[in-house]
């Protein structure tokens, strides 16, 4: 076996008990929530799963971008493989984001929905991914592709923060988590269980993006055989 | 000076056309002001006043309306493959992406300046104003400076036109935003000094999306 | 263009050219030296690579591997500046629709920063017999008169390096014999041929060419080279080959290769 797929089944399950610690954490060991519903006492510890994946999402997209600029400047494939690899992790975590935000937000603002200014962006971060795959599966050339979808992919990541400006100046009733000026709204209990959360679903993401990335390479490995073979 | 003389080039050749066929402007227009008439119907006695949309209804308009001559602008490069001859010239490949970005640009300020007024008359509202033209100007050249790159990949993909609403509209949101709070603003009574953050997020946004598109232009062009 | 005195330098060389799209190879390793004035004539089947070629030495179409050096200079880094001397006729036109024949040219002149154009542009509009139709717009043309439009725009800077793609796809005969004509001038052949004084035929351009045409292409021929399935199969001094010869050559290099049918392309 090759040295490197061996570390690569190391870091799975690491990854895997590390999901399940974090797991552990956020619905056993955290402390509750003081001054709440039982309702919302419960779904609060969405912020466990919710927060990671936002992070997630926003590190993915960030991935994308970084290989991106390096595929324009080197020519590699390689780089396009590893952008289209993260971005779809991306857009899973865009989605996990969406839908335990929803979860938390019926009980906490009575709503499935409202046009909070992080889920607005959200949804959009969601609809630039989704260009992001309508573009890539408009075109044959993997040469052109990869070019088209990485300006593409510059063009979308840097929207983003401008996008979030703009509908947070719109209107806003998102929790204020980290605020500068009082620090996080956690108790050191808490504090544990997400930041144990955030380093899970971090190496987990690591984790999938390796996987994601090497099928990637032996699907072009097996086209290029095709083609060798004269199928 | 190479640099300039063939934007202007490019601006010409591309006016140039456009005022033979009228293609571009007719067809665009014709479609903005039925975009305008149409929401008239959407909110017409559901809204106390049509004040309170008719911010949104102009920018609405302006961006189905631009997204259909974007289209128009490159799909006339590629047919006769002059986009290639474009190409082929020792000129460089920003100064292509500068001349039909302006040339693009100008389409849709005519458009608009021809539409401002039919809105004024529909709708009982002055906006042909130095605020009102600076806030549509500054929202106009966002959409043509990002459109023009989407439209040039659009068109030589397999989707072709079908693609390019859907490439546009999610990274052009900020535009839109800041576009109908500043109209709303200023048909509201304030004034643009008031709403500075916005001014300062739509300049923000050209002037960054002008440098990323100068810098991957020729990535959309070339093979 | 830069020449250096002591050795001949080729006009273009290509080494070991590849283009891939996806896993699908279109050149497959292409080695080709053209020097100064010679007039290459390239014959293949339908799918050998020979557009593909043309595309990357006008610099449309980045090689996936290989190297093409046009004047001493490599194309790769230097395309910029070579394109001012490629002249290139394709497949599709490259003209605009909504455009007079003239305002075409004026709008490339400007583009190739031409000084006082116009005795230029009303040489080769009546080289190409388009003088009477200059103000009528390109959609009113037929395919033949759109193509001789094509080929006075490739003209138009006067190029040191002529790139043709099927440059007689879509032209009448009168207009292949006048395309005949003006090629075989450029290349040096029609010394005494009596060319309006623009059209420039001092010095021998370097002349690449597509063409399905036998009889024609081996005319304007200094060397003839057969394509197939993305390499070079063959390549020959032109002119101590007649037709009949070397239509056995081609069927021989590219009819028995599976690369389509026998003769394919060759009419």
């Amino acid at each position: 076996m090759e040295r490197s797929s061996r570390w690569l089944i190391v870091l799975t399950v690491l990854s895997g008990l590390g999901m399940l610690v974090a797991i552990l954490f956020a619905l056993l060991l955290a402390p509750n929530a003081v001054g709440l519903t039982p309702d919302e006492t419960y779904a609060q510890r969405i912020i466990y799963f919710h927060v990671p994946t936002a992070w997630l999402s926003m590190l993915a997209f960030g991935v994308t971008m970084v290989a991106s600029i390096a595929y324009l400047a080197s020519n590699k494939r390689h780089w396009d493989s590893l952008a289209v690899s993260s971005a779809e992790l991306g857009l899973i975590f865009t989605l996990a984001t969406a839908a335990s935000g929803s979860v938390w937000a019926k009980p906490a603002w009575n709503v499935w929905w409202t046009w909070d200014p992080r889920l607005t962006t959200y949804t959009i971060v969601f609809l630039l991914f989704v260009a992001y795959f309508m573009l890539r599966s408009a075109m044959e050339d993997p040469a052109r592709r990869a070019r088209f979808s990485s300006v593409y992919a510059i063009f979308a990541f840097l929207s983003v923060p401008i996008t979030f400006m703009s509908i947070r100046w719109w209107r806003t009733i998102h929790p204020v988590l980290i605020d500068p000026n009082e620090g996080f709204g956690l108790s050191p209990g808490m504090m544990t269980a997400f930041f144990i959360g955030l380093a899970a679903f971090t190496l987990f993401y690591v984790v999938l993006l390796i996987h994601r990335y090497r099928l990637e390479r032996m699907k072009e490995q097996v086209e290029l055989l095709k083609e060798q073979l004269g199928y | 000076m190479n640099f300039w003389k063939a934007v202007v080039a490019i601006i010409w050749k591309d006016i140039r056309a456009e005022l033979r066929t009228k293609d571009i402007l007719s067809s665009v227009f014709v479609f903005a002001l039925l975009t305008v008439i149409v929401f008239n119907f959407a909110y017409e006695l559901r809204v106390p006043s049509m004040k309170m949309v008719v911010p949104g209804i102009i920018w609405v308009a302006i961006s189905f309306a631009g997204t259909l001559g974007l289209n128009r602008a490159f799909v006339i490069e590629q047919d006769k493959g002059s986009l290639a001859g474009l190409l082929l010239a020792p000129v460089d490949r920003a100064a292509i992406y500068f001349g039909k970005m302006l040339a693009n640009l100008i389409f849709i300020l005519v458009v608009e300046l021809a539409l401002l007024p039919l809105v004024m008359i529909f709708f009982n509202l002055s906006l042909i104003t130095g605020p009102h033209l600076l806030v549509l100007f500054l929202g106009t050249y966002g959409f043509a400076a990002v459109g023009t790159v989407f439209s040039a990949m659009a068109v030589s993909t397999r989707a072709r036109e079908v693609l390019l609403p859907v490439l546009l509209f999610p990274v052009l949101l900020p535009v839109l935003v800041a576009g109908v709070k500043m109209t709303g603003g200023l048909v509201d009574g304030a004034s643009l000094s008031e709403m500075g953050n916005w001014l300062q997020l739509v300049a923000l946004y050209d002037v960054g999306f002008t440098v990323v598109a100068y810098l991957t232009f020729g990535f959309v062009v070339e093979e | 263009m830069s020449e250096k005195a002591a050795e001949p330098v080729a006009m273009i060389e290509v080494r070991n050219l590849t283009k891939a799209f996806g896993s699908k190879y279109a050149l497959r390793g292409v080695d080709l030296r053209v020097m100064p004035g010679e007039s290459l004539v390239l014959f293949g089947p339908n799918g050998a690579g020979k557009s593909t070629l043309v595309r990357i030495l006008s610099s449309l179409s980045r090689p996936s591997g290989g190297t093409v050096h046009i004047g001493g200079l490599s194309l790769a880094q230097h395309a910029d500046g070579i394109r001012r001397y490629l002249g290139v006729v394709s497949h599709a036109p490259l003209l605009y629709d909504s455009l007079t024949a003239e305002e075409n040219l004026h709008f490339f002149a400007g583009l190739y920063n031409l000084k006082k154009p116009e005795p230029r542009i009303k040489a080769l509009l009546e080289r190409v017999g388009l003088y009477a139709r200059r103000g009528d717009l390109v959609r009113t043309f037929s395919r033949g008169m759109v193509q001789r439009l094509a080929i006075a725009r490739a003209l138009l800077h006067d190029p040191e390096v002529l790139l043709l793609d099927e440059p007689d796809t879509g032209l009448d005969p009168q207009a292949a014999e006048m395309l005949h004509g003006l090629l075989s001038e450029l290349s040096g052949r029609g010394a005494n041929s009596p060319g309006p004084e623009h059209s420039g035929v001092e010095r021998a351009r370097t002349i690449v060419t597509v063409t399905h045409s036998l009889e024609r292409g081996l005319s304007i021929a200094d060397r003839a080279v057969i394509l197939a399935n993305g390499r070079v199969v063959f390549e020959t001094a032109a002119h101590d080959l007649d037709a009949a010869a070397f239509r056995r050559l081609y069927d021989q290099y590219v009819g028995g290769r599976g690369a389509g049918p026998a003769g394919d392309g060759l009419p």
